[in-house]
């Protein structure tokens, strides 16, 4: 059933744009079914799961790299699982709307469910290398979900950085794992889990944990990898709100939690997670304050709620980290919605343009003060609950470094001010203050279809009443979830039923009290607030590492990147350039690898007895071929025209061919034969296309060419030398002979006596495969290529 | 090229070129030849009618755009290695079965040769396809 949910995903992803050819309108309907079973479903588990259980399944997969499909469902997973097909099935009931008389609508589905069968499978995975697969698929779909709305630059330019980032932590993370892998010997997470007194052991432990903290980290937006995700914006609203706020970031938190028992000891852990998260967190709400795009202002609290859960991980407080990773996917996917809705009816982004919208939409309007509210944690709201056990957490840090413990604290108080004037932004701003903006709203504003509101009121509601009865959520998946984090150790647990009992004023309650005043105060006077922050600005962009990004892949700082300079280098459009930098490579490493190591001359002196044995006086035939190859080398560097030097290169062919038929190799000189004469054949066919024939090189060209070819040829010509010294392990060779025929190998046998062939099609196919799908691809190549610059004369040509 | 010569000889040498193409092809699996040098000497044959009678002619003789033959090739290349899996061995593992050809003797065939196939239609459609492309620059 659990491989049931994840290929009915999958499986109507590849069905989604068949679907929609077919039923249009209710495509979403239809497509919405797949994830809500698998709700429910994890919803039957959630009972079980929270009691400590966990439900797993395992098929061996790659045995000889103890890879294995395997899948486990305990709390945590539970939790995620819940969120992957719950919000799931909102968003695409939500999108169905939203994308109304779109195109592309269908493909959009597709993208859309491929991202998430990857993500439940990424929770569900158990095995790394599994789970890697499909955090790399989330990247992969991510991808083309932020550049869905692909003719626009900017569009295109985040989906790459999205996916430029990522994927550099997920190899980063790919590495780590592998690591961790070798050290435990086992790729299984429950494995690794059980035996992490091994890791304790290693010191290769804290190489594969930064590795993996940099995917994790990246992926999570974390400073300073956070600038990719308010880019990521480009995205259609509906991908904003479950990639970027409810699931896909969320799968380093989940990494992170999901590994958290087997590192939580190690104090490098603790202080990596709590350092980054509270920086991020700080940092991502402090930027919040200072957008008004509605989506902006979103995705900023989005990469600081990603440090609180973090930094919360890493002080020990798995209980908060849990509650806030439920509180944060339910207010911020509703907000994240409200975003679209408001885009979409009223035709604004921009909350200081907008005002007085609750009287056109009253249901958007009251979704939206709620989730607003929980972000900034106010009572009786799910986000209140997390917050006090933020606080909380914070202020009772178990991890970390204690002679700081007053920072957290702090901070946390801080940014939790900054969290509330963004919610109070995004709540009441639109709906409930009066639009100051000249003119109409582009379109006429109204109320949301009834699908596009499903989602975002269902959400909020369960903020309301999770935050009116936490214990609800806190006996079936809170306090199971905070058991999957913490591993089989003991963490306090606060007993949600009796958060707002409170006998005596906490300290909890008071900081809370002070980042809500706070906020209210620097939500009025936000204005000023922005001017005086305003000089900050340069500091806060200077400190991320967009600018390396930048100087590395182009973009605002300058035209000049390493990329376009490394294109410039290596790609200049001439075909001799190529040439020369293949060879002039080829040459420095293997040719300088073998001289420094002194490996090529000491088997070229072996060899060199042995040409006393040769009878030279029987290689007559040979001798003359080779005299005319050389000659016909030389002649080719000499002539003048055209057609001259392709027939003395045909010369050099035909001679070579020759001499593989002396050696005894028919088949490679018939092949050879074969190719010269289609060389003609192309030759003549371009020949009257081509320019005057003429001569540019430069003296010292020419000689720079010479030597490079000359110590080529002497590296060439110093290898077969030197394979005479080598006495080949014959192994592949007798396999080969007596693989051939039945008579010696039985039914293992290859039926053939031509070796060359069999050896193409048989025992190495796999590679004769490779190499004619590359010839395919070439072909393509040049077929595109070619026809391209026919249809585009005013492009110029191509080089 | 407007040769009466070239045209009234390379409608004799075309079947003649493709057949010994065939049967380079098919020889190969125990003597000098195979899929690969069979696909090149089936590519001269056609650009040899292309050169006398030009190429829309040539693309008429083939009926099927070339993208198709590659397309074709590739796919039988990568279906002969699927018995395998089916028989659980590696996949592209060689499966052999023969038929009795009453009266002929008995016709042995496998993957291996299946494969050859692909990778002869694949030559063709790939050689073809860029000296066509070339041509047509022309």
């Amino acid at each position: 059933m659990i491989v049931g949910t994840l290929a009915a995903i999958f499986a109507l992803a590849l069905l989604a744009p068949t679907l929609h050819r077919v039923l249009g309108k209710a495509t979403g309907y239809v497509l919405a079914l797949g994830p809500a079973v698998g709700f429910v479903y994890y919803l039957t588990q959630m009972a079980a799961t929270a009691t400590g259980k966990s439900t797993s399944v395992a098929w061996t997969w790659t045995e000889a790299l103890g890879v294995d499909f395997s899948l486990r469902v305990d709390s945590l997973s539970t939790l995620f699982a819940l969120l992957v097909t719950g919000v799931g099935t909102a968003i695409v009931l939500y999108a169905n709307s939203y994308l109304d008389g779109h195109p592309k609508r269908g493909r959009f589905f597709g993208y859309l469910l491929g991202f998430m069968g990857a993500m439940l499978g990424l929770v569900l995975a158990d095995d790394l290398i599994l789970l890697f697969i499909f955090w790399e698929l989330t990247s992969i779909t991510s991808y083309l979900l932020i550049g869905f709305d692909h003719e626009r630059e900017k569009a295109r330019k985040s989906a790459l950085q999205a996916l430029v980032v990522t994927g550099l932590g997920g190899l980063s993370m790919l590495a780590g794992m592998i690591l961790l892998g070798q050290i435990a010997g086992t790729f299984s997470v429950s494995g690794i889990i059980e035996h992490h007194h091994v890791l304790t052991e290693s010191p290769l432990t804290l190489a594969a944990m930064i590795l993996i903290l940099g995917g994790a980290f990246t992926k999570s937006a974390q400073f300073p990898f956070h600038f990719w995700l308010p880019n990521a914006m480009e995205a259609p609203s509906p991908v904003s709100a479950y990639l970027h706020s409810s699931t896909m970031v969320k799968a380093g938190v989940y990494l992170v939690a999901r590994l958290n028992p087997a590192f939580m000891e190690d104090h490098v852990w603790q202080w990596a997670l709590s350092c980054f998260g509270g920086a991020t967190m700080l940092l991502g709400a402090y930027l919040a304050t200072r957008q008004t795009y509605f989506k902006k202002v979103l995705a900023y609290t989005t990469v600081s709620s990603l440090g609180i859960m973090i930094m919360l991980i890493g002080l020990g407080a798995p209980q908060a980290a849990a509650a806030y990773i439920l509180a944060h996917a339910l207010f911020k996917g509703a907000l994240f919605l409200v975003a679209g809705i408001v885009d979409h009816e009223a035709g604004v982004k921009d909350t200081e343009q907008m005002g007085g919208l609750f009287g056109k939409m009253p249901i958007t309007a009251v979704v939206a003060i709620i989730s607003g509210l929980s972000m900034a944690g106010l009572v009786p709201l799910l986000g209140f609950v997390a917050k006090e056990l933020m606080l909380k957490g914070s202020l009772h840090a178990h991890g970390g470094p204690h002679d700081i413990a007053w920072l957290w604290p702090t901070i946390s108080t801080i940014a939790g001010a900054f969290m509330g004037v963004a919610g109070l932004q995004a709540g009441v701003r639109p709906f409930f203050m009066a639009r100051t903006a000249e003119g109409e709203y582009p379109k006429h504003p109204h109320e949301a279809p009834p699908p596009m509101l499903l989602g975002p009121v269902v959400l909020t509601g369960l903020t309301f009443v999770g935050g009116l009865f936490p214990a609800l959520f806190a006996n079936k998946l809170i306090n199971g979830t905070t058991a999957s984090i913490a591993g089989g150790h003991e963490v306090e647990l606060v007993k949600l039923s009796s958060i707002y009992l409170a006998t005596h004023p906490s300290m909890a309650l008071l900081l809370s009290g002070v980042a809500l005043v706070a906020s209210v105060a620097i939500f009025v006077l936000r204005r000023p607030w922005r001017t005086i922050t305003a000089p900050l600005d340069r500091l806060t962009t200077a400190i991320g590492c967009e600018r390396i990004y930048h100087l590395l892949f182009g973009g605002t700082v300058g035209p000049v990147s390493l990329a376009t300079v490394q294109t410039k280098v290596l790609q200049s459009g001439y075909l001799r350039v190529y040439v020369q930098i293949t060879v002039m490579t080829a040459l420095l490493l293997a040719g300088g690898l073998l001289l420094w190591q002194g490996g090529l001359t000491e088997s070229v002196s072996q060899a060199m007895p042995r040409f006393g044995e040769i009878a030279w006086t029987e290689l007559l035939f040979e001798a003359v071929l080779v005299a005319m190859i050389c000659v016909a080398a030389v002649a080719s560097t000499q002539m003048r025209g055209r057609l001259s030097t392709i027939a003395v290169l045909g010369v050099v062919g035909y001679c070579s061919a020759i001499i593989f038929v002396l050696f005894g190799a028919p088949d490679v000189a018939m092949t050879q034969f074969a190719v010269e004469t289609l060389t003609v054949i192309i030759f003549v066919l371009v020949v009257y296309h081509l320019p005057r024939f003429a001569v540019y090189s430069t003296r010292l060209g020419k000689v720079m060419d010479a030597s490079v070819g000359a110590a080529f040829g002497l590296l060439m010509a110093a290898f077969v030398v030197s394979s005479f010294a080598i006495t080949a392990d014959d192994g592949i060779s007798w396999y080969y002979n007596h693989h051939a025929l039945p008579s010696e190998a039985g039914e293992h046998a290859a039926y053939g006596r031509n070796l060359i062939n069999i050896i193409l099609v048989d025992f190495r196919a796999l590679d004769t495969m490779g190499e004619i799908t590359v010839l395919g691809l070439a072909a393509v190549g040049v077929y595109t290529l070619l026809k391209l610059r026919h249809e585009k004369p005013a492009q110029g040509g191509v080089a | 090229m407007n040769s009466i010569i070239l045209r009234t000889a390379t409608r004799f040498m075309l079947p003649l070129l493709i057949l010994f193409s065939i049967v380079v092809l098919l020889r190969g699996h125990n003597q000098p030849g195979g899929g690969f040098v069979g696909g090149l000497l089936a590519t001269s044959a056609f650009a040899l009618y292309a050169m006398a009678f030009g190429v829309p002619a040539m693309q008429r003789i083939l009926r099927v755009p070339l993208t198709t033959y590659i397309a074709v090739g590739l796919g039988i290349a990568l279906a002969s290695g699927v018995p395998g899996l089916l028989e659980g061995k590696p996949f592209l593992y060689g499966m052999w079965t023969s038929f009795d050809l009453a009266g002929f003797g008995t016709l042995k065939v496998g993957t291996p040769f299946l494969f050859d196939i692909g990778v002869y239609i694949t030559v063709l459609g790939v050689c073809l396809l860029m000296l066509l492309t070339l041509a047509e620059e022309s």
